[in-house]
C-alpha cells in the first residue's frame, strides 16, 4: 500500500511549514493594504503588493464545505469514508483540510461550525487539520 | 468585422464510435476525429495550415501524424474547454492572417488509458501541498466540494440536483450513440452508489474513450463545404482557480460567468436568442452553475428550473441534447462533444434534433471551475 502523500515545502512556503512543526498556523498577510491570504505566495493577490508579511493566525475556522468520500486515494483506504473539507479561517482565507475528531457524515458535519487547528504528523512535515473546538475526550 | 465575426466551422465530426476503445491509442482517436472532420467539410489534409490541440499528445505530434505542416500552432491546454478557446484563437488567427484553415482536435483514452499520460500532481506544487495531502483523488473528490455550500445557501434540493441527471437521461434517449439511454427516475439516482456524498453515481459523469475534430476557416468561404457553414458569432474565456479550495464563491463560478459575458457581448445577443444550450456536465451541479453564469436564471433557482422540465425534451430552453457527460460520452476533456452537438443542432442533424436553432450557446469548464470558455453558434452569420 502506498503511504499517504507528503507535502514537499518550496522557499516561499517554508515559513508554513516551519510554523505548523512549531504547533502554528503561519499565513501572510499585505503590509500595505493588509489583507490576509493563503497559499503562501510572494506578491498580494488583492493589490499586487511584495511588501508582505508572515503572522500566526488564531486557528480558528468555520466549516466553510465539503464532500464525504467513499473513493480513497491511494494511501487511505483504512480511511474511507472520510471528509474532505474547506475552511474559512476566522482571518478570512480558506484552506483545504481534513476534519479530525469527528464521524464522517453529513449528521456530524455541519457547515458552519466551529473548528480549531490541530496538527497531523506526515513523514517530513506536520500537516494541519481541524477538528471542535472542544478536544475530543 | 469585429470579434470573431466572419469564421465558420466547416467541419465537425466524432470519431467512429466512442465508448469504451482499447484498439485505439490517444494519438489514434485525434488522427480518426481529424480525418473525419476534414472529410465532413469536403477538405483534404493538404487544405489544412493552422493546428490546435492541448498539451498531450499536442499540436505537433499530432500536426507530424497528420502530415500538417502548420503555419500556425496553439497548444492551449487548460482542462476539458480548451477546444472552445481553440475556435476562439483560431478565429483571431484567421482574421489576422495567420492561418486559413485550422483543424482542432480531441482524443482521449479517458477509459482505456491506451498511450495515455499518467496524471501525476507534483508534491511541491501548490495543489501538491495544500490539496493532495487530505486525500483529494480527481475531480470527485475535488469538483463537487462547492456544492453543500450551495445547497445551504440556496435550498438546492438531493432530489433537484438528481433530476439534473434524470432530465439529461431523457434527452439520451433520443440518441443512439450515447453511452446510457435508458430511463431514469429522481429515486434511482438517489439510490445509486454514493461517490462523494453528496454526489451519487447517476451524478457523475461517464469516463470513455473517444475523439472529435473541427475544421475552422473564413466566412467567407462559406458555401463551398459539404454541409451547412455554423458561424461562430461570439467567444469568451477565461480562468479563475486552479485550486478549488481557493474559489471565490462557492456558489457560482466567476470564469463562467465572465467568459459568458464576453461572448454574449461579442455576438450582440441575449438568454432569449438562445435557442439550444450546451452547458459541460461533468457533474450534476455544473448546469445549474452554468444556467446561473450565463445568465438564464436568477442566482438559486437554475435547481427548480431544471426540475419543472424547462430543459429536457419538450421544455423551453433544450439543454444538453446529446445526453450530456453524464449520459452521452465524456473522454475526460468533454468541451469537444459540446461544440459538436451545437453544429449538429444548427446543421439539423442531431440525433434529438430540436426543430431549426438559430442561436447554439456552448458552454465549456476546464479542471474544477478552474477554466471557462463559451461560443455562440449561429445558423446565420448575424
Amino acid at each position: 500500500m502506498t503511504g499517504k502523500p507528503v507535502p514537499v515545502p518550496t522557499p516561499e512556503t517554508q515559513p508554513f511549514w516551519d510554523g505548523c512543526a512549531a504547533g502554528e498556523l503561519r499565513i501572510q498577510r499585505c503590509a500595505d493594504c493588509g489583507r490576509p491570504y493563503f497559499y503562501p505566495r510572494p506578491v498580494c493577490p488583492a493589490c499586487g503588493s511584495r511588501n508582505v508579511e508572515w503572522f500566526t493566525a488564531s486557528g480558528r475556522a468555520t466549516l466553510y464545505s465539503y464532500v464525504i468520500t467513499h473513493r480513497p486515494a491511494p494511501g487511505f483506504e483504512d480511511d474511507a469514508p472520510y471528509a474532505i473539507a474547506v475552511v474559512e479561517l476566522d482571518e478570512g482565507p480558506r484552506m483545504m483540510t481534513s476534519i479530525a475528531g469527528l464521524p464522517a457524515t453529513p449528521e456530524a458535519l455541519e457547515l458552519d461550525m466551529p473548528l480549531l487547528v490541530r496538527f497531523e504528523r506526515r513523514g517530513d512535515v506536520s500537516l494541519p487539520v481541524f477538528g471542535p473546538l472542544e478536544p475530543e475526550r | 468585422m469585429t470579434g470573431a465575426r466572419g469564421v465558420i466551422i466547416a467541419g465537425a465530426a466524432e470519431t467512429d464510435r466512442l465508448g469504451r476503445l482499447p484498439d485505439h491509442s490517444t494519438l489514434q482517436l485525434h488522427v480518426e476525429g481529424a480525418l473525419n472532420a476534414v472529410a465532413d467539410a469536403g477538405l483534404s489534409l493538404r487544405d489544412i495550415d493552422g493546428i490546435a490541440t492541448v498539451s498531450a499528445p499536442g499540436p505537433v505530434q499530432v500536426a507530424h501524424a497528420l502530415g500538417i505542416t502548420p503555419r500556425w500552432i496553439d497548444g492551449t491546454g487548460v482542462g476539458g474547454t480548451s477546444f472552445l478557446l481553440h475556435v476562439r484563437h483560431a478565429a483571431a488567427a484567421i482574421r489576422a492572417g495567420y492561418a486559413r484553415t485550422v483543424l482542432i482536435t480531441h482524443g482521449e483514452s479517458g477509459r482505456s488509458r491506451v498511450g495515455a499520460s499518467r496524471y501525476r500532481m507534483e508534491a511541491s506544487s501548490p495543489a501538491g501541498q495544500f490539496e493532495v495531502p487530505y486525500g483529494v483523488f480527481g475531480p470527485t473528490t475535488t469538483f463537487t466540494i462547492p456544492l453543500l455550500r450551495y445547497m445551504k445557501e440556496f435550498g438546492l434540493t438531493h432530489e433537484q440536483l438528481a433530476y439534473v441527471a434524470v432530465a439529461q437521461r431523457r434527452w439520451a434517449a433520443k440518441n443512439p450513440r450515447a453511452a446510457y439511454r435508458d430511463p431514469v427516475t429522481v429515486e434511482d439516482v438517489l439510490a445509486s452508489r454514493i461517490v462523494a456524498y453528496p454526489f451519487h453515481l447517476l451524478e457523475c459523469c461517464l469516463v470513455t474513450d473517444g475523439g472529435g475534430a473541427l475544421v475552422v476557416t473564413s466566412a467567407e468561404r462559406a458555401g463551398s463545404f459539404g454541409k451547412p457553414a455554423v458561424h461562430v458569432l461570439g467567444t469568451g474565456e477565461s480562468s479563475e482557480t486552479p485550486m478549488i479550495s481557493q474559489m471565490a464563491d462557492f456558489t457560482e463560478s466567476a470564469a463562467f460567468r465572465l467568459a459568458g459575458r464576453a461572448a454574449f457581448a461579442e455576438a450582440r445577443i441575449g438568454v432569449a436568442d438562445v435557442d439550444h444550450l450546451m452547458i459541460y456536465d461533468a457533474f450534476a451541479h455544473v448546469p445549474i452553475y452554468g444556467l446561473e453564469a450565463l445568465g438564464f436564471t436568477a442566482k438559486g433557482e437554475a435547481g427548480a428550473f431544471i426540475a419543472d422540465g424547462n430543459t429536457e425534451p419538450g421544455g423551453s430552453l433544450p439543454l444538453n441534447t446529446n445526453g450530456g457527460g453524464l449520459s452521452y460520452t465524456h473522454t475526460g476533456m468533454y468541451g469537444m462533444f459540446a461544440i459538436q452537438e451545437g453544429v449538429r443542432q444548427l446543421r439539423g442533424e442531431a440525433a434529438a434534433q430540436v426543430g431549426s436553432p438559430q442561436i447554439s450557446v456552448i458552454l465549456g469548464n476546464g479542471g474544477m471551475f478552474a477554466t471557462a470558455g463559451v461560443l455562440v453558434l449561429g445558423r446565420e452569420p448575424g
